[in-house]
């Protein structure tokens, strides 16, 4: 554990000082979640309405701006490989980055979404659906943008490429994330199930993201 | 035998060292040293032919009982001097990072960013990774390169006494270090 805990440390505290990845994020969802209703005009059934999809939107998108840094910087000074002679295994190294990258962008975003939901109008029960299935779902988010920066690790520019790559692996997120948090399907007794299955995804990307971006990280190294 | 893009670097490439040997490779600039030492790590794969070591700890692969000290140094510029090793030791499962400073000289520098080190005090906060995690193989990738006298000293005394532990140091290197090589292995020419 001790060594899982220093890699932690060490990535959190390097976020939190150099804070730019999780303030463009926050900067970013902040832009467009306020711009959203300016842009719409005043038409508050409407907002509340496109509401859930349109704080999915910007959260999917927030997150990928900082995506493909996950393991640039340490592929780029050298960490990575000194990481990967270390004695914990590669695949924990990747799991753990992931996730300190869904601690420093996902997570963040996932708890402020619902308070500046009000901006866009959600409704006051819709506020704990849409924070639950926003940090089950953000989980998923981080650990395939965590794939999509590992296989693009080392192509220069590889920004657009982790957009094209993963966007489709974002899609059944989007669906199930926007449906646990929609009013109609709320009332219609589905959004727990949706709740559900974004967790299902979230946990089987757990499981399979560490093993296929261990994969490809080392095959950069090579 | 090694191959990177379809040339062969080195073929039929065969040395060993015992406990306490330093090894010297030498060779001109693209020559395939760093590639050999990242080979013997287990970072790259041989076309063929194997890296075998004897009495080590048969649980772990070589690459986790070898400190490879290369080009790139894995610190961490937003991090001061202290936190970059006390993550190495941290993580690689070192004891204490107490006195570790002090023995590359960096001692002053314990609470300044790494982002501001000059490229002489970077390769030695990255040396001092061989102190803060005890692993008996120490692959050393032009050591000396940035390095003054005074550090070139420390570095040789450090790599005297990992020796006299029973320690085997594969070293890449174009001028002396300070303490003479066991074995001297010349790469061939670069094409």
């Amino acid at each position: 554990m001790k060594p899982i805990a220093a890699l932690i440390r060490r990535d959190l505290g390097v976020a939190l000082r150099q804070g730019s990845s999780l303030g463009t994020a926050i900067g970013f969802f902040l832009a467009v979640v306020m711009l959203l209703p300016i842009g719409l005009g005043p038409d508050q059934a409407l907002l509340q309405r496109i509401a859930p999809g349109a704080l999915w939107i910007a959260l999917l998108l927030s997150v990928l701006l900082s995506a493909d840094r996950i393991f640039l910087d340490d592929y780029d000074d050298g960490s990575l490989e000194l990481l990967a002679s270390g004695p914990l295994s590669f695949e924990l190294v990747t799991l753990t980055k992931a996730c300190v990258h869904w601690l420093t962008a996902g997570l963040p975003l996932a708890v402020i979404a619902p308070i500046l939901g009000f901006l866009v109008n959600i409704g006051p029960d819709q506020v704990l659906p849409l924070a639950a299935a926003m940090i089950m779902g953000s989980l998923g988010i981080s650990l395939l943008a965590a794939l999509g920066a590992a296989v693009t690790v080392g192509l220069r520019r590889g920004g657009m490429m982790v957009s094209l790559l993963i966007l489709p692996l974002y899609v059944p997120v989007m669906i199930f994330g926007v449906a646990a948090s929609t009013p109609q399907t709320i009332m219609a007794g589905s959004g727990v199930s949706s709740l559900m299955i974004l967790a299902a995804l979230s946990l089987a990307a757990l499981v399979m993201v560490p093993i296929a971006a261990s994969a490809a990280l080392r095959a950069y190294m090579q | 035998m090694m191959e990177r893009g379809e040339r062969a670097i080195f073929s039929g490439l065969n040395f060993g060292a015992a406990a306490g040997e330093l090894v010297a490779l030498t060779g001109p600039n693209g020559a395939g040293k760093t590639t050999l030492l990242r080979l013997i790590a287990g970072l790259v794969r041989p076309q063929a032919g194997t890296v075998e070591l004897e009495g080590g700890d048969e649980d772990r692969t070589i690459g986790q009982q070898a400190h490879m000290i290369g080009h790139q140094h894995g610190i961490k510029p937003a991090l001061t001097v202290e936190e970059n090793l006390r993550f190495w030791k941290d993580f690689l499962g070192g004891e204490t990072v107490q006195g570790r400073l002090e023995g590359l000289g960096l001692e002053a520098l314990r609470d300044f960013p790494a982002g501001v080190l000059s490229a002489g005090q970077r390769r030695r906060l990255s040396l001092a990774r061989l102190l803060v995690a005890q692993r008996p193989i120490w692959l050393l990738d032009e050591p000396t390169t940035g390095l003054d006298q005074r550090s070139l000293g420390l570095l040789s005394e450090h790599m005297r006494g990992h020796l006299q532990e029973g320690g085997i140091i594969i070293a890449a290197t174009h001028g002396a270090l300070g303490l003479k090589p066991t074995a001297v292995i010349a790469l061939g020419e670069a094409a």
